[in-house]
């Protein structure tokens, strides 16, 4: 039999399998969604029924008062506005940073560069936990230990965003900016005319991993922060719920459920730029 | 400048240092320029990462309390290390994690990025839905799954009402406590390498598939021959970066079972943690911190030299 005659014959043996592959599919992705969906549920039930039988998703009455109570058991206002901050000012540097500097690697000849540029990636191998002794003592003498600057700047020149960056400016066709030169454009007004416009979806990229990377950050705050009530982020401020007597579980859930909730609304709002990010900055590993 | 357009269609092609000569005035203000582009970006990595880095081994080789004297060890820092059976037994339990997360996240990943093929409807919606415990803060993903084993929590309740029997205490235990850190992590983790994955997958072209298929190449085979050279830069950078995170694992430890019970989940980086700011000893965190990072760049190198034998560069 050739394939031809299979493909036609088993046209219908494939629709079914392509539908049993399809609602396979969706229990799978009902099972990942599980914990979730839990979580989600434990959050709008009252305290003595967070522990109720499997089948029941929800408890005699749904509580939307967890919400304002997880706010009311500790500072989550605060928390909310401390890691925002410090996820956007951090994200505004990096970009800068890093965009000029991948700038500098991709598009100008300079005595050093290749070398430079080599001592640049090799910092990526750094681990943050080899870092965090020096980063503390630094920060100590500095005098910015427990301040929303210790939680900017030690992590905000990673190498990752020239990386990145430089990877899709190779990839822009060098008579856009040649003609540009001709014209009498320096490289600062090619940088900021030609380069950055064109670079939107890569930047795109980078704010979201970036924004994410601050906005989850979890062991440097856990050092540098001491008055969590202060200076805390969300991530901290989660971390309070452990250790109390009898965890009040369903206020936890609901303050997890908010600090989930601006990182799920990036991922829905850019899930395109996403993909095709991941394309065009060979994070594909292409 | 001109002359560029005609000789060279992309930077890339630009040997370093083999300029022609007449471009050395334009050499030069390049130079000046590339100055400012890079003094942000270098100053801060100069700061903030490599003079850290160089510190890291000078605070290794001290007694380095976070207050009073500091006096110099020389080595003795990483030979307490060695002699410290709570620092083996670390090291231990990261290799078993990493032993257990890195295969497992690979294969679950490549699976359905290959299950969640062009062909499949809807498949942007579970790209997006594998994707958000990547993107959501691992503590609170961790929290969740703290519920979730806890006796009485989801899995437990389930396997109460279902089949009437008590699931084991995972967090607990010290026999389930390690895998239920991996399923955890696993869960939160494998969403990132299968949009590596598909993206890969998405760049095969159609047409040498349908191809393949018409010379009676069965699934398996255009698997192997056809789809598995085109992605295996893609595996390799996967494998390459899971490997060095997951030695850095941290929070689902740290919050799930706070490395118990006993030791027996505790991870190098949380020992960094509790000598730095528990046991208020710098010295002997930066010496695990710098065992850490030999190991990592001895495994990167260790995969850098096997790719050779196996990745594909020029498909």
């Amino acid at each position: 039999m050739t394939s031809k005659e299979a493909s036609d014959t088993n046209s219908f043996a494939r629709k079914a399998r392509s539908g049993i592959s399809h609602t396979l599919l969706i229990i799978v992705a009902i099972v990942f969604l599980g914990p979730l969906l839990y979580a989600v549920s434990t959050s709008l039930k009252p305290a003595d029924e967070v522990f109720t039988p499997a089948p029941h998703l929800f408890g005699s009455e749904i509580r939307w008062q967890n919400y304002a109570d997880a706010f009311k058991f500790a500072p989550f206002g605060r928390y909310f506005l401390n890691s925002l901050f410090v996820a956007v000012v951090g994200t505004l540097v990096v970009l800068a940073a890093s965009s000029l500097s991948a700038y500098a690697f991709a598009r100008l000849r300079f005595w050093g560069r290749d070398q430079l540029f080599v001592v640049f990636l090799g910092t990526l191998m750094v681990p943050q936990e080899v870092l965090i002794v020096p980063m503390y003592w630094l920060m100590q003498s500095l005098g910015w230990v427990d301040s929303y600057w210790a939680l900017i700047f030690p992590w905000a020149f990673t190498a990752f965003g020239t990386f990145l960056l430089r990877q899709f400016f190779l990839t822009v066709p060098a008579e856009l900016e040649e003609a540009a030169r001709v014209d009498g454009c320096g490289p600062f007004g090619s940088f900021f005319r030609i380069m950055l416009p064109l670079a939107r979806p890569a930047l795109a990229v980078l704010t979201v991993f970036t924004f994410i990377s601050f906005w989850g950050s979890f062991l440097w705050p856990l050092v540098i922060i001491n008055s969590v009530e202060d200076k805390g982020t969300v991530p901290l401020g989660l971390a309070q719920f452990i250790g109390q007597q009898g965890t009040q579980w369903n206020l936890m859930m609901a303050a997890s459920i908010l600090a989930m909730l601006p990182t799920v609304l990036l991922v829905i709002l850019l899930q395109k730029h996403l993909v095709r990010g991941l394309l065009v900055t060979g994070l594909g590993g292409r | 400048m001109a002359t560029d357009t005609t000789t060279v269609t992309s930077p890339r092609d630009v040997p370093p240092g083999k300029a022609p000569a007449g471009r050395r005035p334009a050499l030069r203000r390049d130079g000046r320029s590339a100055g400012v582009f890079l003094a942000p970006g270098l100053a801060g990595l100069a700061l903030f990462t490599l003079f850290p880095t160089a510190m890291a081994l000078g605070i290794s080789l001290f007694d380095w309390p976070v207050f009073g004297e500091r006096s110099f060890l020389g080595l003795d820092n990483y030979s307490h290390l060695l002699h410290d059976p709570v620092f083996r037994r670390v090291v231990l339990n990261t290799a078993l994690f990493v032993v257990l997360y890195v295969p497992l996240n690979v294969v679950v990943s490549l699976g359905l990025a290959v299950w969640l093929g062009p062909k499949i409807k809807g498949r942007q919606a579970f790209r997006v839905l594998f994707f958000i415990p990547v993107m959501t803060p691992m503590v609170a993903n961790v929290m969740v799954w703290r519920l979730l084993f806890q006796p009485d929590g989801l899995i437990d309740s389930g396997l109460q009402t279902w089949f009437g029997v008590h699931a084991p205490n995972f967090l607990g235990s010290s026999s389930w406590a390690m895998p239920a850190i991996v399923a955890m992590s696993i869960w939160q983790g494998f969403g990132y390498n299968f949009l590596v994955f598909s993206a890969a997958l998405d760049q095969v072209p159609q047409s040498q598939l349908e191809s393949a298929q018409i010379d009676g190449a069965g699934a398996l085979h255009r698997f192997r021959y056809v789809v598995w050279p085109m992605i295996t830069p893609s595996i390799f950078f996967a494998t390459t970066m899971t490997l060095i995170t997951s030695f850095q694992v941290f929070a689902q430890p740290f919050i799930l079972t706070q490395g118990g019970p006993g030791v027996s989940t505790q991870t190098i980086v949380m020992y960094v943690y509790n000598q730095g700011w528990q046991f208020l000893n710098m010295g002997l965190a930066a010496a695990a911190g710098w065992v850490l990072f030999v190991i990592i760049m001895g495994l990167s190198a260790i995969q850098f030299i096997g790719q050779k034998r196996w990745v594909h560069h020029d498909v």
